[in-house]
């Protein structure tokens, strides 16, 4: 199980130590997440909007998953959603896959331990966070179901999900407390 | 060499409210979701808004409790950032004229 080691120096820093099977697992897990939330550099996209981070063909996502990812900024105005969608989610997606390949080139070609400096640790975070908000839209969790999830049967396709979901609660949980111990 | 910005002109036109938004102040609200951590929430709201951990707890207990929070206020402007940066964190957030 992964395990955190806080270096206690002046400042937040800390190595977090992963077995070889953590590490692919997160390895894919960038992947996954750049694929899923990022615009492909080969879209046929634009040059323009790539150039001002203007979209004006964004549109909110039919998919629960990528919706919660880049949600409305406005609760009951589709209209100003929308404007207000066009002219920021570029930028949220970018930031959301720079996160994830900031934290892919952490876990380096091999070795175990990875060292997360103070800069590191918000990208680290924010990418555990945005991947569990992925697995949670795919399990549909609510505030109300998510016991339910603890006694699936092993059989259950959504154990392994679940089971993920968990490991990243862990890893999240755990690196968030130990910033503000 | 300088580009004119595009399609920003008509954004710039329909939002006619800028005088009036001295007096009617904006708000962010961080709504609950069954996900994002307490811990995290309260690392957010410290991180970002640098606000002390005491009120960054209240806040985040507020929306654990009550469903919602109002996590600032300001213009518009200073609302849509907030609420950029919120999605950025991964927190559900929404900006809206404070009635």
């Amino acid at each position: 199980m992964a395990m955190l080691r806080p270096l206690g120096a002046s400042d937040r820093s800390m190595d977090l130590i992963l077995e070889e099977v953590e590490r692919e697992l997160l390895i894919s897990l960038t992947a996954q997440l750049i694929d899923f939330v990022g615009t492909a550099a080969d879209s046929g996209e634009d040059p323009l909007v790539a150039l001002v981070g203007i979209d004006p063909e964004a549109v909110p996502s039919e998919d629960p998953a990528l919706h919660r990812l880049l949600p409305d900024a406005f609760r009951d105005d589709e209209e100003a959603s929308l404007e207000f969608r066009r002219f920021t989610e570029r930028d949220l997606r970018d930031a959301k896959v720079r996160n994830a390949e900031a934290v892919r080139a952490s876990l380096g070609d091999d070795g175990l331990v990875v060292h997360l400096s103070e800069e590191l640790i918000p990208a680290w975070l924010g990418f555990l966070n945005d991947t569990r908000l992925v697995l949670g839209a795919r399990l549909e969790l609510t505030e109300e179901n998510q016991d339910e999830f603890a006694d699936l049967d092993d059989d259950d396709p959504r154990a392994a999900l679940y089971g993920l979901y968990g490991w990243l609660t862990y890893l999240q949980e755990t690196l968030v407390q130990s910033l503000l111990a | 060499m300088s580009v004119a910005p595009p399609e920003v002109t008509p954004t710039e036109v329909t939002r006619p409210e800028v005088v009036e938004q001295v007096e009617n102040p904006w708000i962010t609200i961080v709504w609950n979701d069954p996900v994002n951590l307490m811990s995290y929430v309260t690392y957010v709201f410290m991180e970002y808004f640098h606000y002390p951990r005491e009120k960054a707890e209240r806040l985040m207990m507020d929306v654990h409790e009550k469903g919602r929070a109002v996590v600032s206020n300001g213009t518009r402007e200073a609302m849509e950032r907030d609420v950029t940066a919120m999605h950025g964190y991964g927190l559900w957030a929404t900006l809206q004229k404070d009635d």
